[in-house]
This record gives C-alpha cells, sequence and structure tokens, in this order.
C-alpha cells in the first residue's frame, strides 16, 4: 500500500469514528479514549527515534509539557484558537527536539539518553519559577463556551482533535519507516559507524527522527490544559508520560508503526481498568513491571511473536 | 542583595559540603558508567532506596543512620551482583544493551520509585542524629555538623575506592575490564566476573551515598529523578571513569549549585548540573581529567 493511500485510509478512519463517536451517550468513553489515543500520539512518537533510529528518548514528560505550556503561554498571551495552540506546540516541540539533538546527538547515544532526562527536570524547574504560565501553583484554562462544528461538549471537540492527531501521527510514522528515511534510520539502528562509511548522513537523519519526535511529542500535549481545564508543573512534567511511551513500543514491538499502536491500547486500556477498579499508583507500577518483564523475556514484544508465529506457519 | 565576604565564604564552604555528598553519589556511577560501559540509570533509585532503610533502622532502633548503611552495605552488594548477572543474561550477553538496557534500568528505576510510594507515601522523611543539630562557627562561616560529617565519610569512601582500584589486583582487574576486556580474557580472567564484583561495589555505594543523602535533608521517593542528571554530569564533567574526576566534578557541581542559591534563589539549583552537562558534552566530552 502506497503512502498515500494509507495517509487517506487513516484519516477516513478517524473521521467515521469521530462521526460514530456522536452516538456514544457515555461520558467515561470520551475520558478514557482521550487518554489511550493520547499515549498512542506519545507512543508512535517516541518509536520515531527508539524503535527506527534505536536512540532512546527518556524526555517525553519535557516534551509533552513543552507543548501543554505552549497552549498555556498562547492562552494567557491571546486567547489563540485551539488550531494555532496546536500547531505552535507541534513547532516548539520539535524545536526543542532538534536543539537537544543537535547538542548531543553527535555524541555516544547515551548521552542523547542521559540529557532527556535532565532536561525534563531543567524544563520542570524552568516552569515552576515562570509566574506568567502559572508558576508551581498552576494555570486555569476556561474551556471556550461556544463549541464550534455541533459537538455536545467542548471535550468532544479536544478527543475528535486527539482522534485526528493519532491518524496524523500514524500516517507520519509509517511514512518515515516505508521510505529511503527509513531505511537511512534502520541502518543507523543496526550499525552507526558501518552507516556512517556507507554515505548514510547519519547526524542529518539523527536530528530530522529527533525533531519529528519531539514534534510529534509536543502535539499530543497541546490540547492537554483544556482537556483538564487545569494545569500544574507536576502533573504536565509526570514521570509516567516517559515509562509508557517507552513500555509501550516495547511491549507492542519497535519495528514497526504499528507495534506502538497494539502497545499503547492494550497498556493504556489495562491501566484505564485498573485506575477504575484499584488505584492509580498500582497502576504505575503494573506499567513498570510489564516494561521490565518484556524487556528481559519477550524483547521483541508482541509483534514479535506474531513475526515467529507467521515465519512457522510458513514452513 | 550586597555581596560580602561572608556570605561569598559560606557559600564556598556549603557548596564543598555538597560536593561531598555529590562525589558518593556519582563514585558509583563512575565505575558502572565510566569503566564498566554499563548505563545504571537506576542508580539513584538505589541511593534512595539506602534513605528509606537508613531512615527505618534510624527510626526504630535509633541507631546512626551512617553507621546503619556501611553495615549493610553488603545487602546492597549483594543486589548489585544479582542486578548485573540478569543485566549481563538479558542483554549484555546478546549486544542489546544500548536500547533495551537503558530501558530495563528505567524500569527498575521506575518500580523502585512506585513501590516506596506504595509502602511509605510521598510524605519527606528525616532522620534523628546526634550532631544533627549542631553548627560549628568559625569567624563568620558556618559548619553545619549534618553536612560536615557525611562530607569527610563520603570523601574517605571515595579515595578509598581510588586506591583500592590503583593498588590492589581486583582494581587493576576492573581497571584492565574498562580499557581491553578480550586482553583480559586472554590472561585468564573472567571479565563477566569482574564487572559482576565491580557492579556490586557500584551499588555499596549508592546505598552509602543513601543515608548521607537523609541525614543532610529530609528524603521522598521521587526525588531520585533529579539526581540522575546530576550524577551523570558529575562524572562526565570529571572525565569518563576517572575517580579523582568524579570527586573534582563533584566539588565543581557543588559550588556552582550553592552560589546559584545564593544569589539566584535555591528553586534554580536543579537547573545547573543539566547546564554544566550539557556546556561539557558541547565543549569538552571528555571531561576535565579524562584520558
Amino acid at each position: 500500500m502506497s503512502n498515500r493511500t494509507f495517509t487517506v485510509m487513516v484519516f477516513a478512519i478517524a473521521i467515521a469514528i469521530i462521526m460514530a463517536s456522536r452516538f456514544i451517550p457515555n461520558e467515561y468513553f470520551f475520558q478514557a479514549a482521550y487518554t489511550v489515543l493520547q499515549f498512542v500520539v506519545l507512543a508512535t512518537a517516541w518509536n520515531i527515534l527508539g524503535g527506527y533510529t534505536g536512540y532512546v528518548n527518556f524526555g517525553t514528560a519535557a516534551f509533552f509539557a513543552v507543548g501543554a505550556y505552549s497552549t498555556v503561554f498562547l492562552y494567557n498571551a491571546f486567547q489563540a484558537p485551539l488550531v494555532v495552540m496546536i500547531l505552535a506546540g507541534t513547532l516548539v516541540a520539535g524545536l526543542l527536539g532538534l536543539g537537544v539533538g543537535y547538542l548531543t546527538l553527535r555524541l555516544r547515544g547515551v548521552y542523547f539518553a542521559i540529557a532527556t532526562l535532565a532536561l525534563a527536570v531543567v524544563l520542570y524547574t524552568f516552569v515552576i519559577n515562570w509566574d506568567y504560565v502559572g508558576g508551581a501553583r498552576g494555570a486555569y484554562l476556561l474551556q471556550p463556551r461556544e463549541v464550534p462544528f455541533g459537538f455536545a461538549r467542548y471535550t468532544h471537540l479536544l478527543y475528535s482533535a486527539m482522534v485526528l492527531m493519532t491518524a496524523a501521527a500514524l500516517a507520519v510514522a509509517r511514512a518515515i519507516e516505508t521510505s529511503t528515511l527509513g531505511r537511512g534510520l534502520a541502518a543507523i539502528r543496526d550499525d552507526e559507524l558501518a552507516a556512517e562509511s556507507a554515505g548514510v548522513p547519519t547526524l542529518r537523519l539523527k536530528l530530522f527522527s529527533a525533531t519529528v519526535s519531539g514534534a510529534l511529542m509536543g502535539m499530543a500535549g497541546t490540547t492537554f490544559p483544556y482537556y483538564l481545564s487545569y494545569i500544574e508543573p507536576s502533573s504536565a512534567f509526570s514521570l509516567s508520560y516517559a515509562v509508557n511511551s517507552i513500555a509501550m513500543p516495547l511491549i507492542g514491538g519497535m519495528m514497526s508503526w504499528l507495534g506502538p499502536l497494539i502497545g499503547a491500547i492494550l497498556l493504556g486500556s489495562i491501566q484505564q481498568l485498573v485506575q477504575v477498579t484499584v488505584s492509580s499508583a498500582w497502576n504505575l507500577l503494573i506499567v513498570g513491571v510489564m516494561l521490565v518483564l518484556f524487556v528481559t523475556l519477550a524483547p521483541n514484544g508482541i509483534m514479535g511473536w506474531v513475526d515467529a508465529w507467521r515465519k512457522r506457519k510458513d514452513r | 542583595m550586597e555581596l560580602s565576604t561572608a556570605l561569598v565564604l559560606n557559600a564556598i564552604i556549603a557548596g564543598l559540603l555538597l560536593g561531598g555528598l555529590y562525589a558518593a553519589m556519582s563514585v558509583g556511577i563512575s565505575i558502572s558508567f565510566g569503566m564498566l560501559d554499563v548505563v545504571n540509570i537506576a542508580h539513584p533509585a538505589f541511593i534512595i532506596l539506602g534513605s528509606y532503610i537508613a531512615y527505618i533502622v534510624n527510626d526504630r532502633l535509633g541507631f546512626d543512620p551512617i553507621l546503619v548503611s556501611v553495615v549493610l552495605s553488603p545487602l546492597f552488594f549483594a543486589l548489585g551482583m544479582a542486578l548485573y548477572r540478569i543485566y549481563y543474561l538479558c542483554f549484555e550477553k546478546r549486544g542489546q544493551e544500548s536500547l533495551r538496557g537503558l530501558a530495563f534500568f528505567f524500569g527498575i528505576l521506575f518500580i523502585t520509585e512506585v513501590a516506596l510510594v506504595l509502602i511509605f507515601g510521598v510524605d519527606y522523611r528525616l532522620v534523628q542524629t546526634a550532631y544533627g543539630q549542631t553548627t560549628w562557627r568559625l569567624g563568620a562561616v558556618d559548619f553545619p555538623l549534618r553536612l560536615v560529617v557525611p562530607f569527610l565519610v563520603s570523601v574517605t569512601m571515595v579515595v578509598s575506592v581510588q586506591l583500592f582500584l590503583t593498588h590492589t589486583f581486583f582494581g587493576r582487574a576492573v581497571l584492565a575490564v574498562a580499557q581491553d576486556q578480550l586482553a583480559l580474557r586472554l590472561m585468564g580472567v573472567n571479565p563477566v566476573r569482574v564487572k559482576e564484583l565491580a557492579f556490586a561495589l557500584s551499588i555499596a555505594t549508592a546505598g552509602v551515598a543513601g543515608a548521607f543523602l537523609i541525614v543532610i535533608q529530609p528524603v521522598q521517593p521521587s526525588i531520585g529523578r533529579e539526581f540522575i542528571g546530576l550524577a551523570f554530569a558529575v562524572c562526565v564533567l570529571g572525565g569518563m571513569g576517572s575517580i579523582w574526576g568524579t570527586l573534582l566534578g563533584a566539588f565543581v557541581l557543588g559550588l556552582a549549585e550553592s552560589f546559584t542559591s545564593t544569589f539566584f534563589g535555591p528553586s534554580w539549583a536543579p537547573a545547573v548540573s543539566f547546564g554544566l552537562l550539557l556546556a561539557t558534552l558541547a565543549f569538552k566530552p571528555s571531561g576535565l581529567l579524562g584520558r
């Protein structure tokens, strides 16, 4: 399937889902679905750098929060329309990815990983000290009273935006994966030195992938402040974003766009269940334990099982 | 704010004393990351674990936390051995340490933190020590003993690690692993065994550093992450695999943080380590005393 066909199909499915959701009377569905889809975007974004290129980003929360806080900034500055906020947050987070990548991707991969870990702490410190976006106390954002496109509530609009963002993230991930670019990234992942000597422009490709990955993570965060009507640094910078966005591709499988999608839907739904039935601290523990179990015992994730099963059937 | 001599002197002393703590926190990473090439980002989680164990024993039995941590360090040693075993079998042996190994340690960090939250809650815990309330004064300069005691023990620990590495057979084997594993194998030494014991040593130092930490400040499960950037910053700044460099880097970072919190407010201090880390990576990746 060509990428254009795939993109058209993904967006067609997304619009169909948005249309069908109008008939769902249950408010909880929109909340749960929003959260799960947000994880699909984050996991897909992480996988562009982590799975395709082989560089670990521990700073998902930082990119997510940059997207969220750019929305807060634009809200305080001139109540910008939602589309502008989404585009602005995506752009700023992409630039952050480019900047961090430029400083650390020239060195060994592990320095990038450590820098992203520290990045979350520093941006957190920065936001806490920045009163304009609410500082440590947090900021309130009122959802606009008029809801466009005939949605019953503003939350439904945000949910629909998240469905479209998911479609966009999947289309971008698939396009990268199947293009020459994706093959270049895979070469870096498998053997960077060999790729470099074979003429692959490694630094440029790595920067590209860090930028796209960061931008998509930021995009997932842009609607977050409106969604809760309130934002504070410790929830926007929560480590659970980082853990989830690493665990989901690892559990699903990192080689294709399908892996993070499967992992995020699976792990996201389990967490929604546990959060309702037990408590949110336990659901974090479950994510951590599943991450460690999968990475030690099933390093290729669920898609790895599927591939192994297919191979056995062919024989 | 007036720039008085006393203020500057106090900032220098506080920075150096803080540097002692940072050296203890980073020396383990200097071993595991700098020498063994094991990127143990879960190191701070073991520091916090050490803090909590010191806290429990201190709370129930009233023993001195630092003494407790030294006595219990074999426990951390054993934990480190077990952890390296798993890491070796699942990642190093299969050549998957770069991505999955990192994710593994990240998972360990996260599980430890969440487990501590589930058991102890998110309240800050602190310990009672015989010297915690005492402060020596030398002119206008303060020497709070809750900083001085960990400083002295920490510097002793770091210097003994360095002497151990350079003056014993096993220590030299560790340094050899860092340089050439194949050569070591050809000489009849099993590099995996050497790495296992050296990694265990690094975790043992984390446990002791945890006791220093809780003597100096109240501890809460999630503060561990703040020290990841810090500990790696110290190692990279000092120069990979150099213990003297780690000590020097720790003092530089302690001074930088102390001056930042004195002149810009303590809420900016966490940003200093990242700034230093990025600056080092960008301008002098080999560090101050790197080879």
